[in-house]
């Protein structure tokens, strides 16, 4: 069955299996709207190996979501627009494919959740209607076919009971239940590539840790790569190998999470880590970063971050912005004085 | 007895639910919050945590006066504001004020600043002549970290950490002694958060100000709070002093509450003891006999399913706890 797919995936120009499962380079993403251009996504580039899990950190509008939206090819369009860059899925330019070839590649290698699980399932169709809908469409498997399968995936993410809840509403699953029927749709076609987009912030703290955990046990089984964009640097530091923090449009550091955590290199990951509240900072001022994040329809010349850093020098208030710098290996970070954040603890 | 500003004696709200059109007859209730005391003293921040639909906000709509106590008792300052009429009413409900969690939702977008921060003077206008209040608003501006010269602005000009200042501002409008804040960060991002947090410090200590704090975040109410209520279905399971409830939990659901919040250092990773629990929250409609928690509770035994245990001091527990099985367990430094 999944080798009927192999054939029709084949046929894509490229393909090459040898390659990483994704690869995303110098993308850019823009939306035109009556006030302007809004540069959403400006330059973009990491890369996600099987059975990795990189997550991709940011506040509100810098970006994260447009970024996992272009590598879906689900961007609201117009005013969204792909106007540069390459997403590579085993060496194929997902960019250059057409819609149709696009779409075998959607579900059946890279899948997606989101957020809102409620809005993002079809309140008119059962449950069970949904996740067959995928191996009718993909597979061209029977009702009664498609059924069972749902059946299966629905014990998979350990909805008890799976065989009279298939036959549900979404409605009638609490949003934990229904985070994990997104992920069983995500699943269902065994992808390679899954992307979670803030795939706990809708939950409570208990039920965030159960769906983590199944995502972690369900990743490892498939060694399927996980691309988590995320705001909460709690997750992250629990499930993440790799991290890349955006900021305006562009990631602007990059490195493994433990030496992210212990020493940053950019001012602005420091300023989010400093600025979460810690027991021994208990009765203290927290130290926020002071100042709001830019308009991206007014990006600041320069280091987009420079009117909020303390670091900020001439330099940073000068174009070009700050290339990516290499700090050590597999690290890096875009900002001229890397050096002295990285040395101040 | 002075010293204490707020107090809830068994506060209760039931939701009725109804069945029929033209007859209606009532066929339940959700138990909203069901039975609730606490007690907030002068300059203190009493911290409430909990999951959604464990009735906080409801809880905290009852103290605000905008939601009726199907039975209890709510004392402010001394008031029972239940037997309290008229002007003593309006009175006790001036010195406790909202800050809500939405900024975008709970400033109408048709008003200017100016008027958003000055409605409480129109509602309470023999707390400040009509002539001064422009500038009462443009101090209140000021001291909430705005520029006082945009009080002529309109809500969607200004960013969503300000727009919360300006919920804060209006909360403060009337010089009130409690602010109950329900929520105030957790639509922000937390660059911003930090911003909030602090200006609500400062505000404390410039003002003498005694906050009820409701989140679900568990460390921002940590870093702010003095003393902490756990809330569980309608009701507090545990309640104790900051150090009490995070390093010494004594109730299960606090200890598994705690130890799911994720720790912001890879290093900790796999090392945490973590409680995963199983299931979701019970309805509040049809809440389980005895103990509430039960049903998701590793502890359970034939007891909890009778017998509901006490929120009350025990030989294990220093603070009070509802649990028949409480003892301590340091969650949050417990590593495998």
């Amino acid at each position: 069955m999944s080798t009927d797919v192999n054939v029709k995936l084949d046929a894509l120009p490229g393909l090459d299996s040898d390659a990483l499962p994704l690869e995303v380079k110098d993308l850019q993403v823009e939306f035109r709207t009556r006030n302007g251009i809004a540069r959403a996504v400006n330059g973009v580039n990491f890369s996600l190996r099987a059975g990795e899990t990189r997550a991709i950190l940011g506040e509100s509008g810098c970006g994260k979501s447009v970024t996992a939206q272009a590598i879906m090819g689900i961007l609201d369009s117009p005013p969204g627009f792909v106007t540069g860059g390459e997403i590579r899925y085993r060496g194929v330019d997902l960019l250059k494919l057409r819609e149709s070839q696009r779409r075998k590649v959607r579900a059946n290698r890279i899948a997606m959740i989101f957020q809102d699980a409620l809005s993002a399932l079809n309140p008119v169709f059962t449950v069970g209607f949904q996740l067959g809908e995928l191996f009718r469409k993909h597979r061209g498997m029977s009702r009664a076919d498609s059924k069972v399968r749902a059946v299966e995936l629905l014990d998979l993410v350990k909805i008890p009971a799976a065989k009279q809840r298939v036959n549900e509403y979404p409605h009638q699953f609490s949003g934990g239940m229904r985070q994990r029927v997104m992920i069983a749709m995500a699943l269902a076609l065994d992808p390679e590539v899954l992307i979670a987009d803030e795939p706990t912030t809708a939950l409570d703290v208990t039920v965030q840790a159960q769906i983590m955990s199944l995502l972690a046990e369900l990743q490892r089984e498939r060694n399927m790569g996980l691309l988590l964009i995320t705001h909460d640097m709690g997750v992250v530091a629990d499930v993440a190998d790799q991290i890349s923090v955006m900021y305006a449009g562009r990631v602007i550091e990059e490195a493994p999470v433990r030496e992210i955590y212990e020493s940053p290199s950019h001012p602005y990951t420091k300023g989010l880590l400093e600025s979460i509240p810690r027991l021994d900072l208990k009765g203290q001022e927290l130290s926020a970063i002071k100042g709001l994040p830019p308009l991206l329809t007014d990006i600041p010349k320069g280091c987009a971050f420079n009117p909020r850093c303390r670091y900020a020098q001439d330099a940073c208030r000068r174009d070009p912005v700050p290339p990516l710098y290499q700090v050590a290996p597999s690290r890096s970070s875009a900002c001229h004085f890397w050096k002295e954040v990285k040395a101040d603890v | 007895m002075s010293d204490i500003v707020l107090e809830a004696r068994d506060l209760v709200k039931h939701f009725p639910l109804t069945q029929g059109i033209l007859f209606k007859r009532q066929i339940g209730a959700v138990r909203a919050v069901d039975g609730i005391n606490l007690q907030l003293r002068r300059g203190e921040t009493l911290g409430i945590v909990g999951e959604s639909g464990c009735g906080k906000s409801t809880l905290a709509r009852m103290l605000v006066g905008l939601e009726t106590p199907t039975s209890g008792d709510l004392f402010v300052q001394g008031r029972n504001m239940a037997k309290v009429g008229g002007a003593e009413r309006r009175r006790g409900r001036r010195n406790i004020q909202l800050v809500m969690q939405d900024p975008y939702t709970s400033l109408n977008p048709r008003m200017t600043v100016g008027d958003i921060v000055g409605e409480p003077f129109e509602v309470h206008p023999e707390v400040l002549a009509k002539p001064k209040r422009r500038a009462r608003v443009q101090e209140l501006l000021d001291l909430v970290g705005l520029n006082p010269d945009h009080i002529n602005r309109y809500p969607h000009q200004f960013s969503g950490g300000q727009r919360q200042r300006i919920g804060i501002a209006r909360a403060l409008a009337l010089n009130p002694e409690i602010i109950l804040c329900d929520e105030p960060v957790s639509a922000l991002d937390v660059s911003i958060q930090a911003q909030v947090i602090n200006l609500l410090e400062k505000l404390q200590d410039e003002l003498g100000l005694s906050y009820i704090f409701i989140a679900h975040d568990l460390s921002v109410v940590r870093h702010i709070a003095d003393r902490v209520a756990v809330m569980y279905l309608g009701r507090v399971v545990e309640v104790g002093t900051e150090d009490q409830i995070y390093e010494n939990p004594t109730h299960p659901y606090t200890q598994a509450l705690l130890s799911a919040v994720p720790v912001p250092d890879p290093k900790l990773r796999g090392m945490r003891d973590q409680i995963v629990l199983t299931g979701d929250v019970p309805s509040p409609a049809n809440p389980p006999s005895g103990c509430r928690f039960r049903t998701r509770c590793w502890k359970a035994q034939e007891i909890c399913a009778q017998q509901e245990p006490a929120l009350a001091v025990r030989q294990s527990s220093a603070h009070p706890s509802a649990c028949h099985f409480a003892e301590v367990r340091d969650v949050v430094h417990a590593q495998r």
